[in-house]
């Protein structure tokens, strides 16, 4: 029997194992809308989002928090176009993420039709891989390529464009279980030899650094992660990507290096003999002036995709490989050279320094205060939700603090856009990640500023009564930027004050949501606690300190050694 | 150090790939100094050859960011070998009646081709490395170039190291 396009493209996501698709209408996906609700209504949650963007970030924050990759259907011109930050977001930060875009009938191509859009030019430089789909017997095959590519190797978003003419032609449904692409072949497994050497490396290594990130958590290796500590006694860095792939609370774990990481991490870093750099790729945010970074290490470098190695730093050991498959086979290294399971009192000299590290410079604000300090806003959310929230954030200062004082012990419970840097992006974030998991508590840790980017999404949790939680940090500031200005332009706030905004109590009640508001410290944890109690959305309008700054703070382009603490 | 490479990519033969991998090349900030592309025997793929300029670890930036490319089949850096490499130019010079002569030395020195011929003008073809072309360009000049173009280089490694990707439909 012959299907339309579009019901060949829901019977493949349906083969594919979605559930959950994120999107927004328009007239060149009429056919496949009608086909959702006509035909597939069981078989899909189908989720409106209020913006194609949104609808974007939301597969992400899905992708993300699940593992699983995330889906998205738009229309076509602008409904494509809305995607591309969204897009761009997945990529920087390798997201598996589906995106289809409706098009304008094949004849109408290049006419520049009524919503045309050339999607696949416009996204070819922030997508894995994209495609325009010619021939109704090429959608099945391409949907399949599309999977693969996204979700293995370096995950990353694909993007697949779909005419109008495309979606309304027949042909029989003939989907692939599996397929070779034969100029796609990621490397998964890693070199012996490199393993050998950097087991040697280990074993001498008397300041060892472990650097996670992303990657770890990409790969689904945290648990080799904390075998292998457990077996040497290194201590964990985490990039911003990667918080979660190691307890924060692991007395071990040194939590995130950086710009604004810890003073611990980073000077753990600078004076480290061995850095294991495990699926993190020597950002300009973590490095800082980059030939000064770890200058004293050897470098071993675990990641999956080739480009990373070599690309900001030169390492001694690379290993291109999956990092579950590189640690799986250090922890065999090591067990065949009748290493111990538990590390003891091995590295005692090095860890009695991470102590004094710590001792000497602790995260801290002023606890004294009777205006909020958003730090504490962070700290009072993590012990009421016992550290078990999933947290989104939107960017800038709300997600230095929320990287900083709410430590993830579990992988995937930190969703935050960290190469792009989208601001806007935390809300529908959340969304996702609590359609993915109803039952959990769902937080997006946001600023003022941000979450105006994409605060109609008030309306689609609403619609489905999504128990999402807002926590506005509100200075009234484009508080990183007016923090950059502080330190580095003499205070001139050009167009960071953005006291004009709308009351968000009111706000929330006009979407029909709880607002709630604090403006004193002893405010916060009953209104929190309040928020946690009520079952539908709600927004927390913390109003804090105006001019509170993240610290400590490496300037741009400075060695890790030069931190400002305060 | 910056140094001149040969880059010989394998590609497959469909539409968008060419502005997958120039678009590679600006979008970080990678030169091309020249591009040439065209069909090899089997009609799926092309071969493209690219002449960029960097230090060594840009090099392997572009390779390792070109294989990364999903149509790209093959990658090889040619100048790491023994390699053939060839440019062609088409010259049209002014040459009337009185010139004729003067052009044809030029030509025949270089193994040049006479490929059109008018009352004031022929249409000079030239292929050969980089340097041979130029030192032509040089030679007509003071006769007076009219227009020029020239292809990119196109290249293949010496002996039997193939570039070659499939069995021998090449």
């Amino acid at each position: 029997m012959k299907i339309n396009g579009a019901q060949i493209l829901l019977r493949a996501l349906k083969e594919e194992g979605v559930d959950t698709i994120f999107g927004y209408p328009g007239g060149a996906v009429i056919d496949i809308f009608d086909a959702i609700v006509r035909h597939f209504s069981e078989d899909f949650k189908f989720i409106l989002t209020r913006h194609e963007q949104a609808a974007v970030h939301a597969a992400d924050g899905y992708a993300r928090a699940t593992g699983k990759p995330g889906i998205c259907l738009v229309t076509s011109g602008p409904g494509g176009t809305n995607t591309v930050t969204g897009l761009a977001t997945a990529y920087m930060d390798s997201i598996p993420v589906i995106v289809f875009t409706g098009q304008v009938p094949t004849p109408l191509i290049g006419n520049d039709a009524f919503q045309e859009a050339d999607i696949v030019g416009i996204t070819r430089p922030c997508t894995k891989h994209n495609y325009l789909v010619q021939k109704i017997d090429d959608i099945a095959h391409t949907i399949k390529e599309a999977f693969v590519i996204a979700c293995t190797g370096r995950p990353g978003p694909v993007l697949i464009d779909l005419p109008k003419d495309i979606i309304q032609a027949k042909a029989k449904f003939d989907y692939p279980k599996q397929i070779e692409i034969q100029t796609y072949k990621p490397t998964l497994k890693a070199h012996p030899p490199s393993i050998a050497r950097a087991a040697e490396l280990i074993r001498e290594a008397k300041r060892p650094v472990i650097y996670a990130g992303g990657g770890v958590l990409t790969s689904g290796c945290h648990e080799e992660l904390l075998t292998f500590v457990k077996m040497t006694g290194f201590p964990v860095t985490m990039t911003l990507m990667g918080l979660g792939c190691f307890p924060g609370t692991h007395p071990l774990s040194l939590g995130m290096l950086g710009m604004h990481g810890t003073y611990r991490a980073n000077m753990a870093v600078n004076h480290a003999d061995l850095l294991l750099a495990i699926g993190a790729r020597f950002d300009d945010r973590v490095t800082g002036k980059v030939e000064e970074f770890a200058k004293n290490a050897k470098i071993i470098h675990i990641d999956i995709d080739p480009t990373s190695i070599q690309k900001n730093i030169k390492v001694d050991v690379p290993i291109v490989c999956d990092a579950k498959d590189a640690l799986e086979k250090l922890i065999e290294a090591l067990r065949q050279e009748g290493q111990s399971e538990e590390c003891g009192e091995c590295l005692k000299s090095w860890h009695a320094q991470l102590t004094a590290w710590r001792n000497e410079q602790r995260l801290r604000f002023d606890r004294t205060t009777d205006i909020i300090k958003p730090q504490y806003v962070i700290e009072k959310l993590y012990e009421l939700t016992n550290g078990k929230a999933i947290i989104s954030t939107e960017v800038g200062q709300n997600q230095m603090w929320a990287a900083q004082y709410y430590l993830f012990d579990s992988p995937r419970t930190f969703l935050t856009s960290g190469g792009l840097g989208t601001m806007g992006y935390g809300f529908p974030a959340a969304i996702g990640a609590q359609i993915a998991f109803p039952d959990k508590i769902v937080i997006d840790i946001a600023g003022d500023g941000s979450i105006q980017m994409n605060i109609q999404e008030l309306a689609t949790v609403k619609q489905y009564n999504l128990p999402v939680k807002i926590a506005i940090l509100n200075n009234g500031y484009l508080g990183m930027v007016r923090q950059w200005q502080e330190r580095f332009y003499d205070n001139v706030y050009a167009h960071t004050d953005i006291l004009v905004a709308p009351d968000f109590v009111k706000l929330a009640e006009a979407y029909g949501a709880l607002g709630l508001r604090a403006t004193k410290t002893n405010e916060v944890e009953p209104l929190i606690l309040k928020a946690l109690e009520t079952p539908g959305p709600v927004i927390m309008d913390f109003v804090v300190d105006r001019e509170e700054g993240v610290y400590p703070m490496v300037p741009a382009g400075a060695s890790l050694r030069e931190m400002i603490l305060v | 150090m910056e140094s001149r490479h040969v880059i010989s990519v394998l590609v497959e033969n469909k539409p968008g790939v060419l502005a997958r991998v120039s678009g590679m090349f600006s979008g970080r900030a990678f030169n091309i100094h020249s591009l040439s592309v065209a069909p090899t025997m089997s009609p799926d793929v092309s071969r493209m050859t690219v002449v960029t300029y960097g230090s060594e670890a840009i090099i392997e930036q572009i390779i390792k960011q070109l294989r990364k490319l999903i149509n790209v089949i093959k990658v090889q850096d040619l100048t790491q070998g023994d390699y053939v490499d060839r440019e062609m130019a088409l010259v049209r010079v002014k040459a009337t009646s009185s010139k004729r002569a003067d052009v044809l030395r030029i030509v025949d020195i270089f193994r040049g081709k006479i490929v059109d011929i008018a009352s004031d003008s022929m249409i000079v073809e030239i292929t050969g490395g980089a340097g041979k072309i130029e030192a032509m360009i040089e030679l007509l000049t003071p006769l007076g170039i009219l227009e020029l173009i020239r292809t990119g280089t196109v290249a293949l490694p010496r002996g039997r190291k193939s570039t070659r990707y499939s069995e021998p439909s090449e």
